[in-house]
């Protein structure tokens, strides 16, 4: 039988807020345990919660990012579940009424499909605390510093076909948080975090299968994974005459996957209902607008406008614009480089998706981190485009930017007396030098072999250390040939 | 005697230094030690640190009411005081901060003699369901005082005090203030803060205080009232200066009596003292109208919904894992949640977390949270009704003065339906007083006012006005001289 997939993503992204979600303690990740809980966070007797106005505004961005409808009246509702590291007994959560209802987002796949997925909701809510089972002897520790941090959870139509839609999904979403600002993007840390709905049914056939929901998935390459060993999973106990489960599933990195972790048939009943503690939040066109006005420029207009400003191919601009801090590089070096944006776009996407890719590939450091500035490598740009030093030249000056030889392309060219031949007697003087002790080759030229010209400029080059111009050097070769002949 | 004097006497005499600070509290302090053994109106004592702070305050510049005694119901969080909620669950637990109520107070130089006693969380009638035993009523000890503020009322029935705090959420402040013969007031839903009161039914909960007077009471509340950002339902408005305003003029105010508080139910003795008063009223210039509001009789299974609902939440984080009763030796996490719960919760509270958590449950939301909310909003709409027409209303705070200690004990319902009329202001939202008003068999009878929201100086005037008049709010219990 042929089967189709279905998957859905809900997506818990941290809001990157100084204070948390309902009280004043930091949300800084990695303190102490339980030194960035107060008297709100540990729930004591008598504490309330109050709304972090800046958790409003980065809903209401996130809101405008994905085309979907701000609601002018949303509704904090407590969700309970006893759990020690549930300090109230309940979540306060998004419930029937959340901030943000149906956008879309569209993506790439790496094959090249492209498709628009529907957003259902973006409510926003607490997180819990954390349990250390591990540090205790038959005990568990519980940590608070986490309970009340302030969380997007980002629910999608189960509208996602395959793994790598999935992946593409999970990817664009994390570029958009990251250029709203208004999370980290950190993985490890827990500041994006993927729960993957899945479930298979025969092609064709409109009804649901039972789904599985996929927890504890940390990178894009495992989402990949998980979502893919469940479809082959699902497929093999129908396929053997059994049924799906419908359960909570972890993901094993170390296995490659899933196993059941509780059953959601022993699922509580939450017992909603809005906080009497929290007044509805109001938002209104004003407001939103005045957001609209502050939106920074998104990933596909970004990518656009590299197309057209830069002359870009659509996958430099696509590799450039995914991540808003090479975007940011990559504008910078042009801007440094002078010159004509359509001239100088090309030739620094290179330098930047090969030379520093790799090299930050290899150190193993972000962008924010680059070992050569925007600005260091625009002043090479600028010489390699004035003619003051060739591409190959240029590598070597790359190298030594990196290493941190000189502030500046110029001063490594100068101090390395890299830069190229300009004085036309001295060029002169090479070529006639190649022309006299080569003379073979000299003979199959004017033999007709007009391609072994290459090789004689291999020998002034040689002889000039790098520093002559090559196309300079070809030119009054064939000048003098062409003399002889 | 220093305990006959009203507050504007009290700050009089501190100012024209006929006595210290430190005088007036110790004159309380023996008062609670002399009487509250009989009464059992407190909780925790903290004569010391109430010594220490009177001293404190005859050395400084005096705040408004500086060097007042004042007791504090105990369930407004008091820093490096135990804070129990008479309950079992917080009998160990001192609360490491103030609440905002506790704080206003202090600002405005109040000297805390100690917290009083309670119905457990506040929910009750009686102040009968305590971890701390009973409350004794001072006009007569085989009597409840009323509740669930019943520590406060009595205390300052007593004269342990001349002003006490408590908390309404269906009629604690009102209903024992009646039943106890003292003055006291439930301000509008929002006008005192509710941080650091621990919540029972966070959307009625609403702090407010007990005195001797109307015009005591103004001095009290001017102090606790005003806007606070530690809680989002607490209103943005200016607290108009209560004392300052009173004039004692209520010619031209109408006032409306509601056919339905005054059917069947009143008890006859109760309904003369009623009458009298209104016909005081009349006397003073007021005009009497019947009203109509049909959906009174809503407001006892509204309120058994949504009150129990909000309290099965806020009791969740009692759970024995950080602070609290926890049971010894648990094997498991689940043991641990519901052997902590079930010996720190006394019978009344676990009823009422059952109810709530019952009509929250999926499957009953609609046909009970959502349907009460709905005539929540009924009930209300009989007030915005009312008020467009009367300044003011009138009205028993309870059927029968104080019932005798165990008499409704073992019948919740019957206990429930004790609150009949306090109920409906507190599901608007609006505030009102219990003012004495006269005797039914030896105990206090209460005449209810009520007031449009935030209309607390209106409230305040005309039950000052009655007691220009009138001296019910100078009787003492005998043995309390």
């Amino acid at each position: 039988m042929n089967w189709e997939t279905v998957i859905g993503l809900e997506v818990h992204i941290q809001l990157a807020t100084q204070s948390k979600i309902f009280s004043s303690a930091p949300t800084a990740y990695g303190a102490a345990p339980n030194t960035q809980a107060n008297a709100v966070d540990i729930a004591l007797p008598g504490v309330l919660p109050v709304i972090n106005a800046e958790i409003v505004r980065m809903a209401t961005r996130f809101g405008l990012a994905i085309d979907a409808e701000i609601a002018p009246r949303s509704v904090f509702a407590r969700k309970h579940y006893f759990y020690p590291d549930l300090p109230k007994g309940y979540q306060i959560s998004q419930y029937d009424l959340p901030t943000v209802a149906g956008g879309h987002l569209d993506i790439v796949t790496e094959a090249g499909g492209a498709r628009r997925i529907g957003i259902t909701r973006a409510h926003l809510e607490e997180d819990a605390g954390k349990s250390l089972h591990e540090a205790f002897d038959r005990e568990t520790g519980i940590d608070l510093n986490r309970a009340g941090t302030p969380l997007i959870e980002c629910v999608s139509e189960p509208e996602i076909t395959s793994a790598a839609e999935a992946a593409a999904y999970a990817r664009k979403l994390h570029s958009l948080v990251r250029y709203l600002g208004i999370c980290d993007g950190n993985m490890a840390e827990g500041s994006f975090r993927v729960d993957a709905n899945v479930s298979v049914r025969p092609a064709g056939t409109r009804e649901f299968g039972t789904r599985t929901e996929t927890k504890n998935v940390n990178s894009f390459r495992f989402l990949e994974r998980a979502i893919e060993y469940e479809i082959e999973r699902q497929i093999d106990v129908l396929e053997s005459g059994g049924t799906i489960v419908q359960e909570t599933r972890l993901f094993d990195p170390d296995s490659g996957e899933t196993r059941a972790m509780r059953s959601k048939e022993e699922a509580h009943d939450y017992r909603y209902f809005p906080d009497p503690d929290l007044l509805p939040v109001e938002i209104d066109a004003a407001f939103i607008e005045s957001i609209r006005a502050d939106m920074p420029e998104l990933p596909d207009a970004k990518a656009a406008r590299f197309v057209a400003e830069y002359a870009l191919g659509e996958a430099d601009a696509a590799a450039l614009t995914g991540d808003r801090a090479w975007a940011d590089y990559f504008e910078a070096t042009v801007a440094a480089a002078g010159g004509k944006k359509a001239t100088q776009g090309k030739p620094a996407a290179n330098w930047i998706t090969t030379s520093l890719a790799g090299e930050l590939n290899r150190s193993g450091t972000t962008i924010d981190e680059a070992p050569i500035s925007a600005d260091q490598l625009g002043g090479l740009l600028a010489r390699i485009a004035d003619d003051t030093i060739s591409g190959k030249i240029a590598k070597q000056v790359f190298d030594a930017l990196v290493a941190g030889e000189g502030e500046t392309a110029d001063a490594v060219i100068e101090a390395r007396g890299l830069k190229q031949i300009t004085d036309t007697d001295a060029i002169e003087a090479l070529v006639d030098e190649a022309i006299a002790n080569n003379p073979d080759q000299v003979q199959q030229y004017l033999d007709g072999k007009t391609k072994i010209v290459g090789f004689l400029v291999g020998q002034v080059m040689k002889a000039s250390q790098g520093k002559a111009n090559p196309k300079d050097v070809n030119q009054r070769l064939v000048a003098k040939l062409d003399a002889m002949a | 005697m220093i305990h006959e004097r009203s507050i504007a006497e009290l700050i009089a005499a501190r100012a024209t230094g006929e006595f210290s600070a430190a005088e007036l509290t110790a004159h309380y302090l023996d008062r609670i030690a002399r009487f509250d053994d009989g009464l059992n109106s407190l909780i925790t004592r903290t004569d010391e640190a109430a010594r220490d702070r009177a001293a404190a305050l005859d050395d400084g510049v005096g705040a408004a009411l500086s060097g007042i005694p004042v007791l504090q119901k105990d369930i407004f969080c008091t820093r490096g005081v135990r804070t129990s909620c008479a309950s079992r669950m917080l009998d160990n637990f001192i609360a490491p901060y103030d609440a905002g109520v506790v704080e206003r107070l202090d600002e405005a130089g109040m000297v805390m003699l100690g917290k009083t006693n309670m119905d457990e969380f506040a929910m009750g009638s009686s102040s009968e369901n305590s971890f701390y035993g009973p409350v004794r009523n001072p006009w007569n000890a085989a009597h409840v005082p009323g509740g669930s503020s019943g520590g406060s009322a009595a205390a300052v029935a007593a004269g342990l005090a001349p002003a006490a705090t408590g908390t309404d959420t269906g009629g604690s402040i009102r209903q024992p203030a009646a039943l106890c013969g003292v003055t006291g007031i439930k301000p509008t839903y929002g006008r005192v803060s509710r941080y650091g009161m621990i919540a029972f039914a966070s959307s009625l909960d609403q702090g407010g205080c007990f005195a001797r007077s109307a015009e005591d009471c103004a001095h009290v509340l001017g102090a606790m009232a005003g806007f606070d950002e530690r809680d989002s339902t607490s209103v943005e408005r200016e607290v108009p200066d209560y004392a300052g305003q009173l004039d004692g003029d209520v010619s031209g105010l109408t006032i409306g009596l509601p056919t339905q508080y005054f059917a069947d139910g009143l008890e006859a003795e109760s309904r003369d003292v009623l009458d009298a008063a209104i016909a005081t009223y009349e006397k003073l210039g007021a005009r009497v109208v019947e009203i109509d509001m049909p959906h009174t009789d809503l407001a006892v299974s509204t309120y058994y919904v949504i009150a129990p609902a909000e309290a099965s939440s806020n009791l969740a984080r009692f759970d024995g894992v950080r602070y609290g009763h926890r049971c010894a030796d648990p094997v498991d996490l689940e043991d641990l949640y519901t052997r902590s719960r079930a010996e720190g919760f006394g019978a009344e509270v676990q009823r009422r977390i059952m109810i709530g958590a019952y009509v929250l449950s999926a499957g009953y939301y609609d046909a009970y949270y959502l349907k009460a909310q709905k005539t929540r909003r009924l009930i209300a709409d009989d007030f915005h009704k009312a008020f467009a027409e009367v300044d003011l209303i009138a009205a028993p705070v309870t059927q029968a003065p104080a019932f005798a200690i165990g008499e409704k004990a073992d019948d919740p319902v019957a206990m429930y339906l004790n609150d009949v009329y306090t109920l409906p202001a507190s599901l608007a939202g609006v505030p009102g007083m219990s003012v004495p008003a006269g005797f039914s068999n030896g105990l206090p009878v209460g005449l209810q006012l009520i007031a449009p929201w935030f209309a607390e100086g209106r409230l305040l005037n005309a039950a000052h006005a009655y007691q220009q008049v009138t001296d019910w709010h100078t009787r003492r219990p005998p043995g309390f001289e």
